[in-house]
């Protein structure tokens, strides 16, 4: 008896908490079929922001650039993350406590510090601003939440099959891929999935170290701002919302289809 | 043996290097750069002047910076411990789903993050001002006869707050329920120990590497997270984040600006270390 | 499995080292000479302005944006003033720049822009930059104060008018710390540039008498909160005024007895710019008449050039927004560098912030 009323009231909660998280998101896809420019006042249905955004060559190059960013610096800081955090779980080296404390420091650090500071270290480095140091800065501060994710999920972890394999005379490259890996993958994935959030919604770092064809959506949108957000970004988010719901479920029924 | 020494040097080279010259290279050497501005002065033109002094420090010892960060760390506390009320038992939920479900809910949380987060703010705040969707659906069922003044407030600060930063809070408690020893809740309840009981005393010490990091990844960036007080409670505060940004943005006197960096980061680690050091006494953290 | 995963990753790292590699340097659009760079706010040059351009000359243009005129100056400082051929900012950020060692802008060449002589010459020769060696003026903005005449029931006229009680918990200010200072300089008097300390103590008072009347500070749509009814009156800039009539037509504009501020944005070339020939060219174009106008409609910035009127919409004439009349332009004083006195506003703000 004590189990249905949980399990009723765990659905109940869930739907709760994920209306809380895609109410904004519903107005904001509502909002971009609205005919006043303003965010205010409901006026009447257009599609005229569609229209607008897919001849607007600015927010779309703006997009373009995010995503190649996103997509770039996730998988680096995916892979430096994971790899880091592995060896700083098994191993004691000198410097352990430093590196610590840096992936610290770069959680803590406010936006604006790293982004004058890493302007002025590519300036003086004499580097061209543009993709390539966007993907250096967003790796930078993608790897510490790969980082923790990965090593939340290594903790307390059972090392006695990895002790066997290895007893069993498997390679140590060998062991990390067949057992290591398979564990802590959820928690890749969860951090990849951050940290693409994150590089995809970054203002403060972006407009640092970014170069005149560089420009990525977040800043396009911020610096809109002193004109009064367009409902196109509206329907650039409603558009985009729905490319990744629907990739999501497409990925599930390939998922499932393949399970029978 | 010599083959099996190199074997393992390869390993560990592969897997700490690539993490540690990363950090060294992008954040030591950046780091390096704030502290010796910080101990720098702004010209009158707005530039910074070499000549090493403690004034950028020794100004910060005064009631209006104390409020500001005493302010700031109270905001980002509220807003972890609601973030962890409300994320624990959703975490906790989602891991007892079917197993294939699992992934599509966790991924269902984290993709409205993929749109812009100034938008979904912008979203919050239709939904919650005066003459916003809340009001006019309460005041049509009758349920208030006046609006409720919800938007620039405390409360749709922490609103706007928790709602930016659940997944971080999510993904981790949800890493370290999902993948908790499902036999030893099952042994203690056979052995007659109330629900309630084998939760506290085998859950939530097992999952507690979960909720540390869950508690870092929110406190910690919202410490300096500006934008959501100023959209949602109307900017009436000032922060440690916005204080920040006026030193590069209005004042141009980039040295104070990098002092209160410094200290802001010197802050969040001792209060990192001290939590840690708190609970770590509990339970065997070996998150970090 | 993971092999499978493998090879998913590293076909997408070389997918995405080419893109890069192909796009890191000049790629994009454009080739060789006939790229422009213009750097400011976006939408600040309208889509189809840009547009014209591009048909009429057939140069690209790459149009990158900054949020606030410091990000912008440090910007530049790091490219050394190159990179850039067009930036449009404000005109004591402009100030700023021309008091540097290594001025980072380029001496405009009049020969090179004949239609220099469309700008009105109440606009030119400003204090920031006189003779206008580095800066050409693009639009003005000036601030004023919206009401709403159903919820207000006085008439406002002032500055001053705001500090009455009746105005607690209702008004929205721009977030910006040089203007609202600036307000509470001119209620006692004084000029917004101000450095003597113990009037910038008398202002702070001031500003604490205000703090009540605050409800929220916006710096980028103060008059949504208009629109909204969340605040019953404030302190905007031009173009943002205008969207609160636009809005709610009842709600009311007024220039402020004491005088107001004012911002006039220009152009300047940055020192090492690319393509100097297609910068000059450029800003040459946007003081036609015509182009003029078409941007200053869009954007609802006050136009700088005699020639732009014969083109005005009657709506655009209509908008007290737009225009400010002369007596209130005499009065209007322009925000100028104040050299190391901003820590003291900056304090001053935060403390104003606290209370």
């Amino acid at each position: 008896m004590g189990n249905r009323i949980i399990k009723i009231f765990s659905k109940f909660y869930m739907l709760l908490i994920f209306t809380f998280l895609y109410f904004p998101i519903f107005i904001i896809v509502i909002y971009s079929f609205n005919a006043s420019k303003s965010n205010v006042l409901w006026t009447g249905f257009t599609m005229d922001w569609y229209k607008k955004l897919l001849e607007d060559e600015n927010v779309i190059i703006a997009l373009q650039n995010s995503l190649k960013i996103a997509f770039s610096s996730t998988i680096i800081s995916s892979i430096i993350g994971t790899t880091g955090a592995v060896a700083m779980y098994k191993y004691n080296f000198r410097g352990k406590k430093g590196i610590d404390l840096l992936l610290y420091i770069q959680i803590i650090i406010p936006e604006i510090i790293m982004g004058v500071s890493l302007l002025n270290y590519f300036s003086v480095l004499n580097m061209e601003f543009g993709l390539f140091t966007l993907i250096l800065a967003h790796t930078t501060f993608c790897i510490p939440f790969v980082y923790i994710l990965v090593k939340a999920r290594l903790a307390g972890f059972n090392s006695s099959i990895e002790e066997a394999a290895l007893d069993l005379g498997a390679g140590k490259f060998t062991v990390f891929r067949t057992v290591t890996f398979p564990l802590i993958l959820p928690g890749i994935i969860s951090g990849a999935a951050l940290a693409f959030a994150i590089s995809f919604d970054d203002v403060i770092i972006n407009f640092f170290v970014s170069g005149p064809e560089s420009t990525t959506l977040p800043i396009k949108i911020f610096s809109m701002l002193r004109f009064g957000l367009s409902p196109e970004i509206n329907a650039l988010c409603s558009i985009m919302l729905i490319i990744t719901l629907f990739v999501l479920m497409a990925s599930q029924s390939i998922r499932i289809k393949k399970q029978n | 043996m010599f083959k099996k020494i190199k074997k393992l040097d390869i390993f560990k080279i592969v897997f700490i290097y690539p993490l540690a010259l990363w950090m060294v290279i992008f954040v030591a050497i950046p780091l390096i750069y704030i502290i010796v501005i910080s101990f720098a002065q702004r010209s009158a033109s707005g530039e910074i002047v070499y000549s090493f002094n403690l004034r950028n420090y020794t100004t910060m010892i005064s009631p209006l910076y104390f409020k500001v960060f005493f302010d700031s760390i109270s905001l980002a506390f509220v807003s972890t411990l609601l973030a962890l009320l409300f994320g624990y038992p959703f975490a906790y939920f989602i891991a007892k789903v079917k197993k294939r479900w699992r992934v599509i809910l966790l991924l269902l949380v984290v993709i409205p993050f993929w749109t812009n987060s100034l938008i979904r703010i912008y979203g919050w705040m239709i939904l919650l001002r005066t003459e916003g969707i809340i009001n006019h659906f309460l005041l049509a069922i009758k349920l208030i006869h006046e609006p409720i003044k919800m938007l620039y407030s405390y409360g749709a600060v922490l609103v706007g707050m928790v709602y930016m930063l659940f997944p971080f809070m999510v993904l981790p408690l949800y890493n370290s329920i999902e993948k908790m020893d499902k036999s030893l809740t099952e042994a203690s309840k056979d052995l007659g120990a109330s629900r309630w009981k084998c939760f506290f005393t085998i859950t939530l010490p097992l999952t507690m590497p979960g909720i540390v990091a869950g508690s870092i990844l929110v406190f910690v960036p919202s410490i300096g997270l500006f934008f959501i007080p100023d959209l949602m409670g109307g900017g009436t505060v000032m922060l440690i984040g916005n204080l920040i940004r006026n030193q590069f943005l209005q004042a141009r006197n980039w040295p104070f600006g990098a002092a209160l960096s410094i200290v802001m980061i010197f802050v969040a680690l001792l209060l990192i270390g001290v939590a840690t050091k708190l609970l770590g006494k509990k339970v065997d953290l070996e998150v970090f | 499995m993971m092999k499978k995963i493998l090879k998913f990753v590293s076909l997408m790292l070389i997918a995405i080292l080419t893109l890069v590699g192909c796009n890191s340097k000049s790629s994009t659009k454009g080739s060789g000479d006939k790229v422009l760079n213009i750097f400011t706010w976006a939408n600040y040059v309208p889509d189809s302005v840009v547009k014209e351009y591009e048909k009429k000359t057939g140069i690209k243009v790459n149009y990158a944006n900054f949020s606030t005129n410091e990000e912008m100056l440090s910007k530049l400082q790091a490219v050394k003033g190159g990179e850039y051929d067009v930036v449009i900012c404000a005109d004591y950020i402009i100030q700023v720049m021309a008091k540097d060692k290594n001025v980072l802008m380029a001496p405009i060449n009049k020969d090179n822009i004949p239609n220099f002589k469309n700008e009105d010459p109440a606009y030119l020769d400003q204090s920031f930059d006189k003779g206008n060696k580095y800066s050409v003026p693009y639009t003005l903005g000036s601030q004023m104060i919206v009401y709403n005449p159903d919820k207000v029931k006085k008439e406002v006229t002032s500055y001053a008018d705001l500090w009455d009680s009746s105005f607690k918990s209702s008004l929205v200010l721009i977030d910006d710390p040089r203007s609202i200072i600036g307000v509470a300089l001119r209620k006692l008097g004084y000029g917004i540039n101000e450095t003597d300390a113990a009037k910038l103590d008398k202002a702070k008072e001031e500003l604490k008498k205000l703090k009540p009347n605050v409800k929220l500070f916006n710096a980028d749509t103060p008059q949504d909160s208009l629109i909204s009814g969340d605040a019953t009156a404030g302190i905007m800039w031009g173009s943002q005024a205008s969207a609160a009539v636009k809005g709610n037509p009842k709600l009311k504009i007024v220039y402020p007895s004491e005088g107001t501020t004012v911002e006039e944005d220009n152009f300047i070339i940055p020192i090492k710019a690319p393509h100097m020939k297609n910068a000059e060219n450029f800003i040459n174009f946007m003081l036609e008449g015509k182009i003029s106008n078409e941007t200053t409609t869009t954007t609802e910035y006050i136009n700088t050039t005699t020639t732009a009127k014969p083109f005005m919409s009657q709506e655009y004439l209509n908008n007290k927004a737009v225009f400010i009349p002369a007596e209130d332009l005499i009065k209007a004083m322009h925000i100028l560098d104040i050299g190391d006195t901003a820590k003291t506003y900056d304090s001053i703000w935060s403390e104003f912030k606290q209370q």
